[in-house]
């Protein structure tokens, strides 16, 4: 903690600097959240990128949590201090993108620096996520994951079921989890982390069904969300059916249910690709497949959408400054250091000669799996349920939905009440954050 | 939190008076300055913020009057929080208490090690609130912990993750705990305090055990009993946010969503700072008014030895 709280001393000192006095180099200040491997990732980035050239210098700053720098960040924003760049996650983009007069978007920094931001060298459905509607790059994706579906050999073994083909779709699933509980080859079928981001976001996305009007969010204006549709209380009522008897067990709002799994206690899982890393050091006897569709929806498997977070440019810095990042940004493009990024740190690479070159070299072969949420994000063109969602209050509208579930899950009310009122409580609350 | 009131229990000194006109004021500038600085200028900024509607950036921010304060007086959700926040300090009070004070009385029928007893008991305190949610978060952790196993084992149902009421049990064993240390070396002292001879007299007159604690002993607790009931409230409703934020985060639902926490998950998570700003000069008054209510009319009913 000290160190950090010096850290950001000194990267204020030196903010303070490059403004005030004439220095030689151009101080850019990063704020990141990035803890273990990937904070490693982001100092080594850094320090390669202060060598490759001299005239700007990187300064990475480590702010705790996600939500703790979005707040770092605005609070510094609010106080004159803003660092030029912030790595915000996914769940704050929209708050992020409502912020127009604060912040500067990614495609305006290139061009303003004379670089030229070809988009199609990135892959698309993480550039649409970061883009307004009228396709402006506002934020540079950094690091992109995507849920897919774990499972336990063992387990699978031991309850009789196929040890190479995990459940397609979510019926397989459900079969496949009460066999696990039946057989008594585990306590309990099937776990996920993140039922907001997998089960809502990402079940509309990959199903091709709208999460909500309005592009999901991503077109702006007024938004109603659709999850009280009938796929959305099927699928959540045999949810909640299998959680009865405990075929499938809740782990908590965010990634609790990782223990679950790894403790063995459960043979199926959904999680974010970026959860791998644990699941290897582990040494379970694991497989990896796509996340499963409902067979209802005409259009499944559409494409997943991509979740992480992105690096988005403060407002109101000087033009040196802004050509200091766009040269970082142009830096972090490079297809070596997104090969780096994408095989250390199990994020996706964001451009598509990064892949290739991953692909080449044979990673892929030697990692089976790492190339599945790719697959997953970039199978098909996005459609306008599958581009991402997007509100300025999405962590308030995923806290109530996750509220609605837990009463659902613990026998409360149905999936139709509980969808019903994270519905009509949501809708509430986004109404109120646009009149704000 | 109750360092003041100590302060001021053991100041029942004879008056000093300082000749000096200036200097007086000079000694208190300091102590003035920073209340200034760290308790009326925030005070005021949040009564300024409570009635504002204002974006995250403070791009835009509109003057609303008491808007703020009638939309969240009328929010289900906050009423909700009130309740919560009721049980759940009436119940840390009166466990936290409860516990100490048989632990006292216990400690003190020791004929050996008296001291040994004392300094365990009085050990947890030093533990800081996220951590000692963190302990017991990990001790009733359904998958992991021990103590949920011994639970299960014993077929209870233990899921503190989605029943509301073992997420409430889980919070006040946690809050509970961390306190329990402070309140037992108060009820030591106090305990010390009895005089033996009234003990001896009611035992010879043939008090059995329960009745000569009931009778005398608890009666003359009064004032350690009070003193503990207001650092006790004052602990559950504004101490607690480090193990409410550590082990339910305010879940499942909002069965757990104190008033402190939810001024918290508004304002930094929620980004809704109005809303939030008005939460916090409504907790502001309910201190206010606890204390008034606690030294005025409470306070004149126990009886000082």
């Amino acid at each position: 903690m000290k160190f950090f709280g010096f850290a950001a001393g000194v990267a204020a000192t030196l903010t303070l600097f490059s403004t005030t006095s004439a220095f030689a180099v151009t101080q850019i200040s990063w704020w990141h959240a990035m803890t273990g491997a990937n904070a490693e990732v982001v100092d080594k980035i850094s320090k390669d990128f202060n060598a490759s050239q001299s005239d700007y210098e990187l300064v990475p700053v480590f702010k705790g949590t996600y939500p703790e720098t979005l707040n770092a960040g605005i609070a510094a924003f609010r106080a004159g201090q803003a660092p030029d760049i912030l790595q915000v996650f996914d769940v704050g983009t929209g708050v992020m993108m409502a912020a127009e007069g604060a912040i500067k978007p990614v495609a305006e920094v290139m061009t303003g620096a004379g670089m030229t931001f070809d988009k199609s060298q990135y892959l698309p459905g993480i550039v649409g996520y970061y883009s307004k509607p009228d396709g402006t790059m506002l934020s540079f994706p950094y690091n992109s994951s995507s849920p897919i579906l774990y499972y336990n050999k063992d387990i699978f073994q031991k309850a009789g079921l196929d040890v190479n083909s995990p459940p397609k779709t979510w019926n397989e699933l459900w079969e496949a989890a009460k066999k696990i509980k039946t057989s008594g080859a585990a306590s309990c079928g099937y776990t996920s982390t993140w039922l907001t981001w997998i089960h809502l976001e990402n079940f509309a996305a990959w199903n091709d069904v709208s999460w909500a009007t309005q592009q999901n969010g991503l077109a702006g204006g007024d938004v109603e969300l659709k999850i009280n549709a009938p796929i959305f209380v099927n699928h959540f009522q045999a949810l909640a059916d299998l959680a009865k008897d405990g075929t499938f067990k809740y782990g908590g709002r965010t990634s609790e249910a990782k223990q679950i799994f790894l403790a063995g206690e459960c043979g199926i899982f959904t999680e974010s690709s970026g959860g791998l890393g644990d699941i290897v050091k582990s040494g379970m006897n694991y497989g990896i497949g796509q996340l499963p569709y409902d067979t209802d929806a005409k259009g499944a498997p559409q494409n997943t959408t991509p979740g992480g977070a992105s690096l988005w440019v403060f407002g109101n810095k000087s033009d040196e400054q802004y050509k200091g990042v766009a040269a970082f940004f142009a830096y972090l493009s490079k297809t070596d250091v997104q090969e780096y990024l994408h095989q250390k740190s199990g994020y996706l690479p964001v451009t598509l000669a990064a892949y290739e070159a991953t692909k080449k070299s044979g990673f892929y072969e030697k990692n089976p799996g790492r190339e599945t949420p790719i697959l997953q994000m970039t199978g098909k063109a996005p459609t306008d349920n599958s581009k991402g969602v997007r509100l300025p209050n999405l962590p308030q509208v995923r806290d109530i939905q996750n509220e609605e579930l837990e009463k659902m899950l613990a026998g409360q009310q149905t999936a139709q009440q509980a969808l019903d009122n994270a519905v009509t409580r949501g809708n509430a609350a986004i109404k109120e954050a646009l009149e704000n | 939190m109750g360092d003041p009131w100590i302060a001021r229990e053991i100041s029942l000194s004879p008056r000093i008076v300082f000749p000096h006109k200036i200097l007086p004021y000079l000694l208190v500038a300091p102590q003035l300055a920073i209340t200034l600085v760290f308790f009326y200028w925030p005070a005021g900024q949040a009564l300024y913020q409570s009635m504002l509607r204002q974006d995250p950036f403070g791009l835009r921010s509109r003057f609303v009057w008491f808007a703020n304060f009638r939309k969240v007086l009328a929010d289900p959700a906050y009423l909700n929080s009130i309740q919560v926040t009721v049980v759940f300090s009436l119940a840390t009070a009166i466990v936290a208490m409860g516990v100490a004070l048989l632990l006292a009385v216990m400690a003190e029928k020791a004929v050996r090690g008296k001291g040994l007893y004392r300094t365990l008991l009085i050990w947890p305190y030093a533990v800081a609130p996220a951590i000692a949610g963190m302990l017991w978060l990990f001790l009733f952790n359904p998958s992991i912990g021990s103590l949920a196993y011994l639970l299960r084992s014993l077929g209870i149902a233990w899921d503190p993750l989605l029943n509301g009421t073992h997420a409430m049990i889980l919070l006040v064993s946690a809050a509970a705990w961390k306190q329990i240390s402070y309140n037992f070396l108060f009820f030591v002292a106090g305990l010390q305090a009895v005089p033996k001879t009234l003990i001896e007299a009611a035992a010879m007159d043939g008090a059995g055990e329960t009745k000569r604690f009931w009778t005398i002993v608890f009666p003359l607790l009064a004032p350690t009993t009070f003193f503990l009931l207001v650092v006790n409230t004052v602990y559950a409703l504004f101490d607690t946010f480090g193990i409410v934020h550590a082990v339910t985060g305010g879940g499942p639902g909002k069965t757990t969503e104190t008033l402190v926490y939810k001024v918290y998950n508004d304002g930094f998570v929620n980004l809704i700072l109005g809303d939030s700003a008005a939460q916090s000069v409504i907790l502001m008054a309910i201190v206010i008014a606890l204390t008034a209510i606690q030294f005025r009319y409470v306070e004149r009913k126990v009886h000082y030895g």
